[in-house]
């Protein structure tokens, strides 16, 4: 068998609805040991270890919720966009089940960037609100999220509300690239990436490392919340199956 | 370490540096919004198990 067999035999098995279900079954135990791990030591790190910041104070622990949840709010689109695009190209059911429960977690996402950035921007800017290219970038967001869980409910045929929400999954991915360079493009009052720039972060270790740990805490978060929720579309989807069936007859 | 210097730091940590608002804010609303989402997904999957369980059970009875 060649290498090229084998993958495609992975990815059919993966996209075996009791495969997966069974597979989602097995991680979430662990995803959910290792995300409470991981936001115990950013929580600890974050709120006692790191030192105050020396322009902010305490006031910049805002930081382990805000920047987390504004990198999800991007990556949990990303990953509805790029499941929408293979839903579209290769009508992989289970793409749409990864883009679809993904859309409220996302939104919850987007709107704690939200939130926290405004709590954040009184005290430090003066403000609760500024339209800069930044915010307004991650407020669309917002509306797209909403937009495409709105779309969905309101269609009733899966298939249709499937590829409608898929295509505009798609369309809404430019808004990714232009939350993400705003800050460049623009003169914002929003400040510039201080971890990305990872030859020279502009950031001390030991407020670096619980940020880190609180990013990937929030990221296991979403696959536990995605592998909960896929397990939940694909029971409902496929009610009526064999599989199904021996697994509520049996339990 | 005494009683009271406990307290004092307990005390400090809570004042966040006289961002306290702001900070506890920020933290309580994002885990009211995951505990949410945890307790919302959860449940859906658990009813769903519940529902699923009836409807094969009556149709074993049909047969």
């Amino acid at each position: 068998m060649s290498v090229k067999d084998k993958v495609w035999l992975w990815f059919h098995r993966m996209a075996s609805p009791a495969y997966f279900y069974n597979l989602a079954g097995q991680l979430l135990p662990w995803s959910i040991v290792a995300t409470t791990t991981l936001m115990l030591i950013g929580l600890i790190g974050g709120l006692v270890f790191a030192p105050a910041d020396y322009q902010q104070g305490d006031g910049f622990r805002i930081i382990y919720v805000h920047v987390p949840s504004a990198w999800m709010s991007m990556f949990v689109y990303m990953v509805m966009a790029v499941n929408s695009a293979i839903f579209l190209i290769w009508h992989i059911k289970l793409s749409d089940i990864v883009a679809r429960s993904s859309a409220v977690i996302g939104a919850s996402f987007t709107f704690l960037a939200l939130i926290t950035g405004s709590i954040w921007g009184k005290p430090m800017w003066g403000t609760w609100w500024v339209w800069d290219a930044r915010l307004t970038s991650e407020l669309l967001l917002l509306f797209l999220y909403l937009g495409y869980i709105g779309l969905r409910s309101a269609i009733d045929d899966r298939r249709v509300a499937g590829k409608a929400g898929s295509i505009l999954a798609l369309v809404g991915a430019i808004n990714i690239p232009i939350i993400h360079y705003s800050v460049v493009w623009w003169n914002t009052l929003h400040q510039s990436a201080s971890v990305s720039k990872f030859d020279n972060p502009s950031i001390e270790l030991n407020m670096l490392i619980p940020l880190l740990s609180m990013a990937l805490a929030f990221k296991l978060f979403y696959l536990c919340i995605l592998l909960i929720n896929s397990r939940s579309e694909l029971l409902e989807q496929e009610k009526r199956s064999q599989w199904v069936k021996e697994l509520v007859t049996s339990s | 370490m005494g009683k009271r210097t406990g307290d004092f730091i307990m005390i400090e940590f809570l004042k966040m540096g006289g961002y306290a608002a702001y900070v506890w804010s920020s933290y309580g609303i994002v885990a009211v919004v995951l505990l949410l989402n945890s307790i919302s997904s959860w449940r859906r999957y658990r009813s769903l198990l519940r529902r699923l369980k009836r409807l094969h059970g009556e149709n074993n009875n049909d047969t």
